[in-house]
């Protein structure tokens, strides 16, 4: 079984070796001044020298001239400049690395912290990107930024290195180079004045360059590239399948709390976990029924778990009744082998009461094994919150002693008429009370105070602790102890039903949000039902961020909130990278706004922006739980709601292609008819001239003219219907005569209206309108052709303007066939054409590209029925023409 | 009508349509020259000194406004352009470079004939005349005296410089920034709400039905054009 690889490893081994990501090189060397800058700089050279596209990202020369001059002759990109309190830092610029794109990038001090409001916080994470774009990264180290020699640095040292890079990340590097030089030498270099020593540290520098120091410092760095020597082999043979030296899989899990020994348990565990090559885990339990509500252990305990994160863990909070139920459940199903805790630092008092958390860990391990740390001396305990005691406040407990104080007043005043072990009584029921309205500590208050009120007032001999009569210790006995039992049994009911409500609230929350979303029909709607039900449990504001292309866009927020430029900036980070980011993340962290991305099995489909305005005001870990499960339904739901958008868009699609055939169709037999009439008159003339009589000849001449005109103005209409629909036509709008365009329309029309009675009548003061005049008219003379058409010989056409609500309205009214009142929204749809015995020639394109034309200057066509018959065609355009 | 051997030069990319004016012109009497592109059409003006150009607005090479642009730099032959209904800013761009009139494929050998013959006569007899006079319209350019049916109507000084341009220029189509620039000022030139208000009092004054005119036609989306007699 070991014999076989392991297919995480493998795995592991393949996503090394993928192309995409950038290879990370770091010249690690164990104190300032041993030539690693020096030393990248050459190798940039000869990287160079082989024609490989080599730029400098940062570098710190120290002024130092043989490191300056190797600068020279190498491509160096601007910095980024960040103005601070007054002062202008100059940071690494990612973004000019990732616009320049070159094969490799030169990074000097990858422990280096950024300047406040920098894209991340730290500069390794600014390498992380560069590398995620696939350019190779060179860079520099001293090994006491690793973060899990942090101590040891500092016990050996007495210097306390505050920039620290996780250990991840070196492990992670595709080469190191440790630079070395012996002590004695470095020494020598540092009396000649060539090492850069940090103004900062100038105070620690007599400490910190002493030869012991610098021995002990390079031991460390040796040994951790050996270490890795050791890692590349292991893996080697494991990817091979031969059988190594390895121990059966350890698997290590730390329990942490807020206390100030956090972080040292956190890093010994790993040097553990390093030397086990074992995988491990930082866990943190929230207890259900005492939840930690004070904000800084709640922050601390977030920077402890993400401490433990970047040193490789996996980082995760429990929920259970109590600490040592939930480790051992999570140790047992995770095949956990050690479980590392920290020693105590309670008075001994408090572990005889409750027994101490390692002692029962200890007792219910089972087959785990369980490392004990110590604490340093003089850890502070002050950080150690009060949790054995969550209900503490000190009214509580004056209330528990009043309880008591009212059954001993009662007691006294019935102790003649009652036997005292019935006035025991009176005592369980105030510790009933006092457990179920004061909590579990109040109610131990309330049985102990109790029992000794009751020898002290109520058993004879009164006031005084004697007792006359043995009998009594049994029922101080009993009391205590059903006391105790009732107490403990009541406060779990209680701390149950108040976990209970809890979650109660947070399912009900979800309810809402997914009963809401059901009924969401559209996009929109489901945005707005996120946003306000996050608003409703979370007090915070809300932006969702949906794709647009390659990017995010706001689609929604709430409406006191819009997110600024570098918020969104957040959200689009947050939505290439797929990862969470601004407050309270790595990225960002500055940014006021929290993104979160929405994913779904099928991928990322936006962002969740949480904002909120108080800066002090943190979620809650319940909140926070709540807060994912709200998101992973939003997901959802907005996946849905873009599903069904698409469906939507597809049925249109179709909708389109029918149109299209039918268009097709229309137009083919539209387009060959006079054409068949044009051939066949030409065709006559030209083969049967002489046998033609004068008539007809004529009347075929005739015949091909008008069959001609109307082929052209068949064309005419099918190019503005294409013009109207592919939104080509551009709208000329200029201040208009009503009068004017009808008068134009109606010379165009020429004989084909002659042979009706048209009347005009506009007011001589009616105003100019907003329009485009050409199109107008086309409108005009469609709608007037068609009211000719459809009207008899020598009937009247009445062409009416008024002013109505700021709107021109222009009626044209006929005395014709009229329209059945079902077909009169109909008639503007495109090939629509009343249904007549008698044929009427005609595309029904006429009424459609009208309406076209009139929609685009904003205005209105419709058609109604005329009172005593005929058809009333009303255009109503807006005085104000389009912005 | 051409009368005897006068010489009209077709720029036309089409093959058909140059046949088509080909064989109508030549049965009118006149000579027909052909040209199939911009730089055929500048050398056969050269060449050929046509007395009248038919110019189609699309041409493979460069189009009809940039020939248009060239003749004028140095002829004053008339220039009748043809172009499709869409084509509105052409031909208005066609007509400020200097073009005389337009036409709107498809068209009719009759109206083709009769523009031909207003530019035509136009440039004969460029009198000075003092008397303009269409159908029942006369004005009296010494007298500032305009008549309709002998009876006198009083226009404002803006009517009347527009009615006059028109008149002067009867039969060929003014735009819309033509009449703008001459009437009013180079300043003036997109205010189009000043030519609408004022050609729309003029017409209730000189047309006797204003909402079908006879005498100032509308042409659409390019300008105005007064009727000329036939």
């Amino acid at each position: 079984m070991e014999q076989r690889p392991d297919p995480d490893e493998l795995l592991k081994q393949i996503q090394a070796e993928e192309t995409s990501r950038g290879k990370l090189k770091i010249f690690l060397g164990y104190a300032a001044g041993v030539g690693k800058t020096y030393a990248m700089l050459e190798a940039a050279h000869q990287r160079k020298a082989q024609g490989i596209d080599v730029v400098i990202g940062y570098i710190e020369t120290h002024k130092r001239a043989e490191t300056e001059e190797l600068v020279e002759g190498l491509e160096v990109l601007p910095r980024k400049q960040v103005e601070y309190h007054g002062v202008t830092l100059s940071e690494l610029d990612v973004d000019a690395v990732l616009a320049r794109r070159p094969k490799i990038v030169l990074v000097d001090e990858f422990a280096h912290t950024n300047a406040p409001g920098s894209r991340h916080p730290k500069r390794y994470l600014d390498v992380e990107e560069i590398l995620d774009a696939g350019i190779d990264v060179y860079t520099t180290l001293n090994i006491q930024h690793l973060e899990s020699l942090n101590d040891v640095v500092a016990q050996v040292t007495n210097v306390i290195v505050r920039e620290t890079i996780p250990d991840l990340v070196i492990d992670e590097a595709s080469e190191i180079e440790v630079i070395d030089l012996p002590p004695d030498e470095l020494l020598v270099r540092l009396q000649e004045g060539k090492v850069y020593i940090p103004e900062q540290a100038s105070r620690a520098i007599d400490k910190f360059f002493r030869k012991g120091n610098l021995t002990a410092l390079r031991e460390m760095s040796l040994r951790r590239a050996a270490e890795r020597v050791d890692d590349q082999m292991r893996s080697y043979m494991q990817t091979r399948a031969i059988s190594g030296p390895w121990a059966a899989g350890e698997r290590l899990l730390v329990c942490i709390s807020p206390s100030s020994l956090a972080e040292k348990l956190v890093r010994t565990t790993r040097r553990l976990a390093d030397e086990l090559n074992a995988e491990w885990f930082a866990v943190y339990v929230e207890i259900t029924s005492k939840p930690e509500n004070d904000p800084v252990n709640r922050e601390r305990i977030g920077r402890i778990l993400q401490l433990a994160e970047e040193l490789g863990a996996k980082s995760l909070t429990l929920a259970g009744n109590s600490i040592q139920e939930a480790v051992l459940e999570y140790a047992r199903k995770n095949n956990i082998t050690k479980v590392v805790v920290g020693k105590p630092i309670k008075p001994r008092w408090q572990e005889l009461w409750k027994g101490s958390i390692v002692d029962q860990l200890i007792y219910a391990s089972g087959d785990i094994d369980v490392y004990v740390i110590s604490a340093r001396e003089g850890a502070s305990s002050s950080i150690v919150p009060k949790e054995w005691q969550p209900h503490s406040s000190p009214g509580r407990y004056a209330w528990a002693l009043v309880l008591v104080v009212i059954s001993t007043l009662l007691g006294v005043f019935i102790r003649g008429d009652l036997e005292p072990t019935n006035l025991v009584m009176l005592y369980l029921a105030s510790t009933v009370i006092s457990a179920i309205f004061l909590g579990r500590g109040p109610s131990l208050l309330t049985a102990i105070a109790g029992i000794l009120a009751f020898d002290f007032f109520l058993v004879p001999p009164y006031l005084t602790f004697a007792v006359s009569d043995t009998q009594y210790v049994i029922t101080f006995i009993a009391l205590f102890v059903i006391s105790l039992v009732i107490s403990s049994l009541t406060a779990r009911v209680r701390e149950q039903a108040e976990a209970a409500t809890i979650r109660e609230k947070q399912t009900a929350a979800l309810y809402n949000l997914s009963r809401d979303l059901t009924s969401a029909t559209d996009l929109q709607q489901v945005a707005n039902i996120i946003i306000s039900q996050i608003n409703l449990g979370f007090g915070r504001e809300v932006a969702i961020f949906l794709p647009e292309g390659e990017q995010v866009r706001v689609f929604a927020t709430s409406p006191n909130y819009h997110p600024d430029e570098n918020e969104l900036a957040v959200a689009t980070w947050s939505y290439e990278h797929d990862q969470p980011a601004g407050r309270g993340t790595d990225t960002l962290p500055a940014a006021s706004l929290r993104c979160q991305p929405l994913k779904t099995s099928n991928g990322i489909v936006g962002v969740l922006g949480i904002h909120s305005k108080d800066k002090t005001n943190f979620l809650t870990p319940e909140q926070r739980l709540t807060l994912a499960a709200f998101a992973n339904q939003s997901a959802l739901a907005i996946e849905r709601a873009s599903f069904a958008e698409q469906a939507q868009q597809a049925e249109l699609l179709q909708a389109t292609e029918k149109l299209q055939t039918a268009l097709l169709n229309s137009i083919s037999h539209d387009l060959r008819t006079p054409l068949v009439s044009i051939t066949g008159a030409l065709t006559s003339l030209d083969e049967q001239s002489d046998s033609l009589n004068e008539e007809y000849r004529q009347s075929l001449i005739v015949t091909a003219r008008e069959e001609a005109e109307r082929l052209n103005r068949l064309v005419g209409n099918l190019l503005s219907m294409t013009r109207i629909e592919s939104g080509a036509l551009k709208l000329h709008l200029e201040p208009g005569d009503i009068q004017d365009a009808v008068g134009t329309a109606l010379e165009q029309l020429g004989k084909r209206i002659a042979h009706h009675k048209v009347q005009v009548d506009v007011p001589a003061d009616f105003p100019l309108v907003p329009m485009d005049f050409t199109l107008i008219v086309q409108v005009l003379v469609n709608v007037l052709e068609n009211a000719v058409k459809y009207s008899p010989k020598d009937s009247l056409i009445e062409v009416t303007a008024d002013l109505l609500d700021g709107k021109a309205r222009l009626q044209i009214a006929d005395r014709g066939v009229g329209i059945p009142s079902d077909d009169l929204s109909r008639i503007f749809d495109k090939f629509y054409r009343v249904q007549r015995p008698e044929s009427v020639s005609g595309t029904g394109l006429g009424l459609s590209i009208s309406k076209g034309i009139v929609d685009i200057h904003d205005g209105q066509i419709y058609a109604r029925v005329r009172d005593g018959g005929g058809t009333i065609i009303t255009i109503e355009l807006p005085l104000r023409g389009k912005e | 009508m051409g009368d005897a051997g006068q010489r009209v030069l077709v720029v036309d990319d089409e093959n058909s349509i140059r046949r088509y004016l080909r064989a109508a012109l030549s049965a009118q009497g006149f000579t027909v020259y052909e040209a199939a592109n911009g730089e055929e059409a500048v050398n056969a003006v050269l060449s050929n000194r046509p007395d009248i150009i038919i110019l189609d607005l699309g041409l493979p090479d460069f189009d009809g406004i940039e020939v248009t642009r060239r003749l004028r730099e140095w002829s004053q032959t008339p220039i009748i352009i043809l172009s499709v209904r869409e084509a509105e800013n052409d031909k208005i761009a066609a007509l400020d470079a200097g073009a005389d009139d337009y036409l709107t494929k498809p068209f009719g050998t009759g109206e083709l004939m009769a523009r031909m013959r207003v530019v035509m006569r136009r440039l004969a007899n460029k009198s000075d005349a003092p008397i303009l006079q269409v159908d029942d319209l006369k004005m009296d350019l010494s007298r500032r005296l305009v008549t309709v049916n002998e009876q006198e109507i009083s226009l404002t000084p803006t009517e009347y410089d527009i009615l006059r341009l028109l008149m002067q220029n009867a039969g060929k189509v003014l735009t819309h920034r033509q009449l703008l620039r001459q009437v009013w000022g180079t300043a003036y030139e997109s205010e189009m709400h000043l030519l609408r208000v004022n050609i729309s009092n003029l017409r209730r004054k000189i047309e006797p039905d204003p909402a079908r005119p006879h005498y100032l036609l509308t042409e659409s989306g390019v300008g105005y054009r007064l009727r000329a007699d036939e």
